[in-house]
């Protein structure tokens, strides 16, 4: 049984939430209909005139169709009309695929500059120029050049998971410290023996940061770019549900990225913290 | 020649300095160093006494001169030489037997793993750490990390053991306890060591002879201390021997006053090949020119 101590947090997070739904189911009540309405006219206009309804799902609305999300996350009902599943799916499988290419990228090149001064100070203009450019602006430049929708998005997750995993760890590797690697000097210890011994198990944590605020701008910027590129995924789902008007699904699509953002970043705590050693 | 395991040759070391020219930290620096001998260097900060074993680990190189180890020239840092850090600089992600079976595993590379940790957990006893084995640096007390920086550095069973102020980040009863371990152990496995140290009483308790070195910049040995101390002294009542009190007052003389002057005014005819081997101890004794290398060695390998 967790103490009082540990219910605290809990009691309080619960009564925000209910909190919350009280002002939320409160602000989009229906506040009574205009009473001599033509009939024709009012099932014309629909519940917002007749019932003064709020345009704006109610907190039992979206629990409702949160239900339905749940219960058949994976149906298939043409191009427009997929479950949230596959398109979750979708999404998730481009943010890993351009991430799993900027870590085999990222991280070998990184060590190269963190031990290096001299690619170090080579490379760091364009690093610094490149990394601040939003990885969206490189769209066009991929749709023109790869010519293939959901391949340029691939390359913008990839373009912006690159960055932070590069620094870091060129960072890490470059901050080492020196008597770590002089120890392994003394013992003879040969230089790739060194890098896989010694400055990556000492670089790990800074190396698994650097991956997890990759995954989390990845995960950022897929809904953004599925937007653009159309077809698939929880981004263009998201869109596709505001030209759809329906305000339900949208903020259904915000409850899910933002569970699957924090599952993603959960993984690459557990690792950091796997990785982290107390000095 | 034979007899010195090691010979530090004219070295010199220097330091560009901004706007042209160099900071000479040392130059003309010579030292031998029989095998089996214990030496101090002793002096202040910023005389070089720590590039000097860097220099012998290899981890450094000398502007100038050499170092010849067992007829070797040292190039780069090698398993006959061992160093324990002042910082222990242990891997902090490696158990204390991890961190010593690194270094075990580094010496047999074609060790099974099972052989390896059987001789690291040997070393790990030999230090009293015995059921420590599995416990990170992070848990372990300031003493107890350079327990684990001492027996991994014998754990390669090193010809030279080279020691950078091991000790001077401890409190004063951990010293003394570890004092008393590095001792047992060098004497009984006739360990060479050169440790660095700013403890005058370290050096009197530890070493068979104590070089001294004038502050730096243009830092050289002064002299060397013959300690005539009896081989069989012990800490605690070291103090009360006739010959403590004449050695420890010429090394603080020195440290005091001399280390500066020295380095200011050369004595005539100085040579940094053979440089004055003193013996305060015995309180007849000249100071003995070149011979008195020899006299110590003679004299070890008697006692």
């Amino acid at each position: 049984m967790p103490g009082p101590e540990r219910l605290r947090p809990l009691a309080l997070s619960l009564a925000v939430f209910a909190a919350f739904v009280t002002v939320w189911a409160a602000s989009t009540r229906a506040t009574g209909g205009a009473a001599d309405l033509d009939p024709e006219y009012a099932a014309l206009m629909g519940a917002q005139v007749t019932q003064g309804a709020s345009a704006m799902p109610g907190p039992g609305e979206v629990a409702a169709k949160l239900w339905s999300h749940i219960r058949d996350p994976f149906y298939d009902a043409g191009p427009n009309d997929k479950g949230i599943g596959i398109q979750l799916a979708y999404s998730i499988g481009r943010v890993l695929s351009g991430y799993a290419m900027a870590v085999v990228v990222a991280i070998p090149l990184g060590f190269l500059i963190g031990m290096s001064q001299v690619l170090s100070r080579a490379l760091d203009p364009y690093i610094q120029i490149l990394k601040p450019v939003s990885p969206l602006a490189w769209m066009p430049l991929a749709l023109y050049t790869i010519k293939d929708s959901n391949a340029s998005a691939v390359f913008v997750i990839f373009i912006c998971s690159v960055w932070p995993m590069l620094i870091n760890t060129a960072f890490g590797v470059s901050s080492v410290r020196k008597e770590w690697l002089n120890v392994a000097r003394t013992l003879e210890v040969p230089a790739w023996k060194r890098a896989l011994t010694v400055i990556l198990p000492a670089a790990a944590p800074t190396i698994v940061t650097g991956m997890r605020i990759s995954i989390g701008i990845a995960w950022l910027v897929i809904v953004a770019a599925e937007m653009l590129v159309g077809g698939t995924g929880i981004g263009y789902f998201v869109w596709n549900e505001w030209n759809n008007l329906s305000i339900v699904n949208v903020i259904i699509a915000i409850l899910f990225i933002g569970v699957v953002g924090m599952l993603l970043d959960q993984m690459l705590a557990a690792a950091a913290r796997a990785v982290t050693f107390p000095e | 020649m034979s007899s010195n395991l090691i010979s530090v040759e004219a070295i010199a070391k220097r330091y560009p300095q901004k706007g042209g020219g160099a900071v000479t930290i040392f130059e003309d620096l010579w030292l031998r160093i029989d095998r089996g001998e214990f030496v101090c260097i002793v002096g202040h900060s910023g005389c070089g006494k720590t590039t000097v074993l860097n220099i012998l680990a290899g981890l450094d190189r000398p502007d100038e001169g050499v170092v010849i180890v067992d007829g070797k020239e040292v190039t780069g840092p090698a398993l006959d030489r061992a160093v324990i850090f002042q910082s222990h600089a242990l891997l902090p992600w490696l158990t204390v037997l991890g961190n010593v079976a690194y270094a075990v595993a580094a010496k047999h590379r074609d060790w099974p793993k099972t052989k390896v940790r059987e001789l690291a957990r040997r070393f790990v006893e030999l230090v009293g750490l015995a059921g420590a084995e599995g416990k990170r640096p992070a848990e372990l007390s300031g003493g107890m990390k350079q327990r684990v920086g001492i027996a991994r550095a014998l754990a390669i069973e090193p010809k030279i053991l080279l020691m950078d102020e091991p000790f001077s980040a401890l409190d004063a009863l951990t010293r003394g306890t570890l004092q008393d371990e590095v001792r047992r152990i060098c004497l009984t496995t006739e360990q060479t060591t050169l440790m660095i140290t700013h403890d005058v009483d370290e050096a009197i308790y530890l070493a068979d002879r104590i070089v001294l070195m004038t502050n730096g910049p243009n830092a050289r040995i002064a002299e060397i201390v013959k300690n005539t101390l009896p081989r069989d002294r012990d800490r605690n009542s070291m103090h009360r021997m006739r010959e403590y009190y004449p050695i420890r007052n010429h090394l603080m003389d020195f440290l005091i006053s001399r280390s500066t002057a020295l380095r200011d005014a050369r004595p005539g005819g100085w040579d940094p090949r053979n440089v004055p081997v003193v013996a305060p101890g015995e309180p007849a004794e000249e100071e003995v020119p070149d011979t008195g290398l020899r006299a110590v060695a003679r004299q070890r390998t008697a006692g």
